[in-house]
């Protein structure tokens, strides 16, 4: 089936997008790339600690990886602008994911901040990938902002809580002309699948595949839920009713 | 001569940047350098003369999600 997600001119076969973070070894990133075949991943700016030396996390992303820097710590709209440049001028491309974050309990992000960074950077030629806390109104006027998808949260960060936001989830799926990925929250691979069965146009997923006991096996099994929740939702699931719809002829025998 | 190196004062006895670079024993293609708010790229850092108050920023990409 030719099923083809388009972002920023670059074509994804996988709905998978994975992240970098929290990997007990990074040498596992590649592995768990390979295993999922996802198409893109995440990684983060930071000052170097001068005790422990460049890291580098970019030696272990294979090159036929779309990028996918991030705006983690950025408190408003310039730092996220400065990061963005930062990792553009770095030559990550074009893509950034938008991420803009003051309150620190649930790490929700700032939508007000994200909307104001996603006009500036959209109109820089960056290919931006907002993350927010779901609302139809704010997707609205990301879209109108030139954002190139919406990447509202199911749960908490690193919760795996799942897809809490369901309803105003599927509001943004059902009227946005954008693609929306589910970003953060998800904590198993039916988590996944059930985002893609609402019809959202990818995933991504970091925590639940960095920290699981193996997150190469984990990496594959989130691929492939994700792939059964597309192949659902293009399949057309069947309506729900309250009460049966025999399977099996009911007359005809015995009877 | 001091600068200001990640937001703290710091004394370096280094002259361009790719100096400072060996002083902090980084390994130059891992790392990103910001001198008063531009990028200098790894070709220029050795014509690049570090001044008294600099304000430096060494940084990496690292894991995140």
């Amino acid at each position: 089936m030719n099923d083809i997600l388009k972002l920023g001119g670059r074509e994804f076969t996988n709905r998978l997008f994975t992240g970098t973070g929290k990997f007990r070894s990074r040498s596992l990133i590649p592995k768990m790339l390979e295993a999922s075949r996802s198409e893109m991943i995440t990684v983060a700016l930071r000052r170097v600690d001068f005790d422990e030396g460049s890291e580098n996390i970019l030696e272990f992303i294979p090159k036929n990886v779309v990028l996918l820097p991030n705006t983690s710590g950025a408190r408003n709209c310039d730092e996220a602008v400065r990061i963005a440049r930062i990792a553009r001028e770095a030559g990550m491309g074009d893509f950034i994911k938008i991420e803009i974050i003051t309150e620190t309990k649930y790490l929700m992000p700032d939508n007000e901040e994200t909307l104001k960074a996603t006009k500036i950077l959209s109109a820089e030629g960056f290919t931006v990938l907002p993350y927010v806390l779901p609302d139809l109104t704010y997707s609205y006027k990301l879209v109108d902002a030139g954002a190139a998808a919406v990447m509202p949260l199911g749960s908490a960060i690193g919760s795996n809580r799942g897809i809490r936001l369901k309803e105003i989830i599927e509001m943004i799926i059902e009227n946005i002309d954008i693609p929306v990925v589910v970003d953060a929250g998800i904590g198993r691979p039916s988590q996944a699948a059930e985002a893609m069965e609402m019809g959202a146009d990818a995933v991504l997923v970091n925590t639940a595949i960095s920290i699981a006991d193996d997150p190469v096996s984990m990496g594959r099994a989130f691929s492939m839920a994700v792939e059964a929740g597309r192949l659902a939702y293009l399949s057309r699931m069947g309506e729900e009713t309250r009460t049966a719809n025999a399977s099996s002829p009911l007359t005809g025998f015995l009877r | 001569m001091e600068i200001i190196l990640n937001g703290i004062s710091y004394t370096t006895l280094s002259e361009n940047l790719y100096g400072l670079i060996c002083e902090k024993k980084l390994e130059p293609s891992g790392v990103i350098v910001e001198m008063n708010g531009r990028i200098v790229r790894k070709g220029r850092w050795e014509e690049e003369k570090i001044s008294e108050g600099d304000k430096i920023e060494i940084l990496n990409f690292v894991g995140g999600g």
